[in-house]
């Protein structure tokens, strides 16, 4: 029930790597992109990235959504930044990437909602700034662009609640020396469905932290890609997920190291409860020939906390030069941990309050994260709820 | 009144099946007394202490154990601290994301029944880690998490201030600390021990810790039984012979 995989920090470089500045990934488990909706067939099933998904779960979404169907959007929105509607030509020119999938594609072509949110040059912005999505039972698309001055700092939340079926193109431009905490927190009713795709470009000596929270829906499916566009950037993604019965819930996520000198860290952790619960995590970076000097390391981690739900998770390293920092992965999938549940009962704690405090722990790591003390606490009393329908109220 | 075992038999769950640790066990300790087990790797000494404590791997097959009249073999671990036994581990177990101020206060209300008072125990938490040497932001901390060797015996320390039970083990507390934190450790058992009415069972490798915390009775304890008992003058005896005639004479039996 349990696999550990670590390459360690000493990966050997293939034979042949091609030497190629400006190439897209050619990577199997990452299409090429492209906004042409033809370049991108209806998935049958049997596609490397498609392969663990219900596809008739997630139908509606390889359609075209409602016509003149519009998000119901509430904003706060601290000074200095400004939210617009912009044109589809604008938002594709100021992309961070092009759609990798059908339902990314479809939501840049038939998005009811293009928008841009900036952050200016030099704006140092405290308090959140929160785009509240609320489905009310429409098929939904939408492209939202953000885009971050140099020198910038600002924390960006996206929350999602309400039954919708919402495809969404998200492009986040981070600009030198900028600071950006990116939260998305899909809070969704029981029968929503969210598919899409969130790409990031971190520039020059950026820092860049995503939060990524998925509870509700009945399938959600979220693709991030990451690149940079200069040395320096550091890029920090943490996921959280608790999947209930007949839940299914996937992020798959790509980091290319394209430029020297960068960082990342993927830290996606997951519980499991419920018949037919299933988490799906796929972590894949790149390493370029260029990108010397980089280091990065994934993990993801699921904790199964009944019969009958599964976890698959699958790390990915993609190595084209020797010359790096440091490189690995792991990922971990097992029940409660009986040596931490033995130590709390021997100090007198009940075995379900126990298990509550390492669920709790386990999630309070990322929770804390992300900086906007409201939400944490709203989160931490939604783990417990989620808790509470397999191991009962607190005692 | 006294943790009182008897003929105990345990067995460990192995992959090639159960494997009898524990061949018959005796021992009595009354409210006051220290006694020592020491005995050389591989003895048996923490399987004591952990099928004691009631660690899921361990499995009594035979003979009994009480605490103060009442059987611990069937109690699950929570149920046997509640009765109030406190196991001190040699190797404290990591929580992440659990702080330390909110695993003791969920400890604390558990084994004394009700929470404690949120004017007091603040303090009372506070004055316990820096009796131990430990800054109060230690509260802060993961339980355990990136702690020290040093620094985890001692948290053990600090909660058995606090949960303060009704008999202690310590397993190999004194197991990889300096003479300062070695000091610093027997003074919190000592302070424990002053209350005239607790019992310790103190489990150790070697005579060291002795020099600071006075056994009443030292047993030597071999392949799983106990092979000789005394005062403190055994201890003394065994600094200077080690445990060879023992283990030689238990092999002899074999």
């Amino acid at each position: 029930m349990s696999t550990t995989l670590d390459l360690g920090d000493a990966p050997t470089p293939p034979d042949n790597p091609v030497a190629s500045a400006d190439r897209r990934v050619e990577s199997h488990l990452h299409p090429s992109p492209s906004w042409d909706v033809a370049d991108h067939p209806e998935p049958v099933g049997t596609e490397e990235v498609w392969r663990f998904t219900p596809l008739h779960r997630i139908k509606a979404l390889f359609a075209e959504p409602d016509p003149g169907a519009r998000i119901e959007r509430h904003v706060d929105l601290p000074e200095g930044v400004t939210l617009s509607e912009i044109g589809a030509q604008e938002a594709r020119e100021l992309a961070a990437e092009g759609p990798i999938d059908r339902v990314a594609a479809l939501a840049a072509e038939h998005a009811g909602t293009i928008s841009r949110l900036d952050v200016p040059n030099d704006a140092v912005v405290d308090d959140a700034i929160i785009l509240e999505t609320t489905g009310t039972g429409a098929a939904l698309a939408e492209h939202l662009v953000v885009t971050v001055g140099r020198h910038a700092q600002a924390t960006v939340v996206l929350r999602h609640q309400g039954s919708a079926r919402y495809a969404a193109k998200v492009d986040v431009r981070v600009g030198e020396g900028a600071h950006l905490n990116f939260v998305s927190v899909q809070d969704w009713a029981d029968d929503a469905v969210h598919g899409g795709q969130t790409s990031f470009v971190i520039g020059r000596d950026a820092q860049v932290r995503t939060i990524d929270v998925s509870l509700g829906g009945d399938l959600v499916r979220l693709t991030d890609t990451a690149r940079y566009d200069g040395p320096g950037g550091t890029l920090e993604q943490f996921g959280l997920y608790f999947v209930d019965a007949g839940q299914h819930i996937e992020h798959r996520l790509l980091v290319d190291h394209n430029q020297p000198k960068t960082v990342s860290n993927v830290d996606y952790r997951g519980a499991l409860q419920g018949d037919g619960a299933h988490s799906v995590w796929v972590g894949d970076v790149v390493i370029r020939p260029e990108a010397l000097g980089i280091s990065t390391y994934e993990q993801n981690r699921n904790l199964v906390l009944t019969d009958g739900a599964w976890a698959d998770s699958v790390p990915n390293l993609e190595i084209e030069t020797g010359e790096i920092e440091g490189a690995g992965h792991s990922s971990t999938t097992g029940r409660f941990d009986d040596e931490q549940l033995f130590y709390l009962t021997s100090r007198g704690i009940g075995e379900l309050e126990a298990k509550r405090l390492v669920v709790q722990g386990f999630f309070a790591d990322i929770i804390r994260r992300i900086g906007v003390p409201s939400l944490e606490a709203k989160l931490m009393e939604d783990i417990e709820s989620e808790l509470a329908v397999t191991m009962g109220g607190a005692q | 009144m006294s943790l009182s075992i008897n003929d105990l038999h345990v067995d460990v769950a192995t992959e090639a099946g159960p494997k009898e640790i524990l061949k018959g066990v005796n021992l009595e300790i009354k409210p006051g007394e220290v006694h020592a087990i020491m005995g050389p790797n591989g003895s048996g000494k923490s399987t004591l202490a952990y099928s004691l404590a009631g660690h899921p791997k361990y499995t009594i097959t035979s003979g009994s154990a009480s605490l103060d009249g009442v059987e611990l073999n069937g109690l699950t671990a929570d149920e046997r601290a509640r009765a109030g036994l406190y196991l001190a581990m040699q190797y404290p177990v990591e929580v992440p994301g659990v702080s330390m101020a909110n695993f003791l206060r969920t400890a604390k209300t558990a084994v004394s029944g009700e929470a404690p008072k949120v004017r007091t125990w603040v303090k009372e938490v506070n004055a316990a880690m820096n009796k131990m040497g430990l800054d109060s932001d230690f509260a802060q901390r993961s339980l355990n998490e990136g702690f020290s060797g040093g620094e985890k015996k001692r948290a053990e320390i600090v909660q058995l201030d606090l949960l303060n039970p009704k008999y202690a083990i310590l397993d190999e507390t004194d197991s990889g600390l300096d003479i300062d934190a070695l000091r610093v450790v027997s003074d919190g058992v000592n302070r424990y021990m002053e209350q005239g009415d607790r019992g310790l069972l103190l489990i150790t490798h070697y005579t060291r810790i002795l020099n600071y915390i006075k056994p009443d009775v030292v047993h030597i304890y071999v392949d799983g039984r106990v092979v000789d008992q005394g005062g403190p003058e055994l201890a003394n005896a065994l600094e200077s012979t080690g445990y060879d005639k023992y283990v030689s004479a238990a092999k002899a039996d074999a």
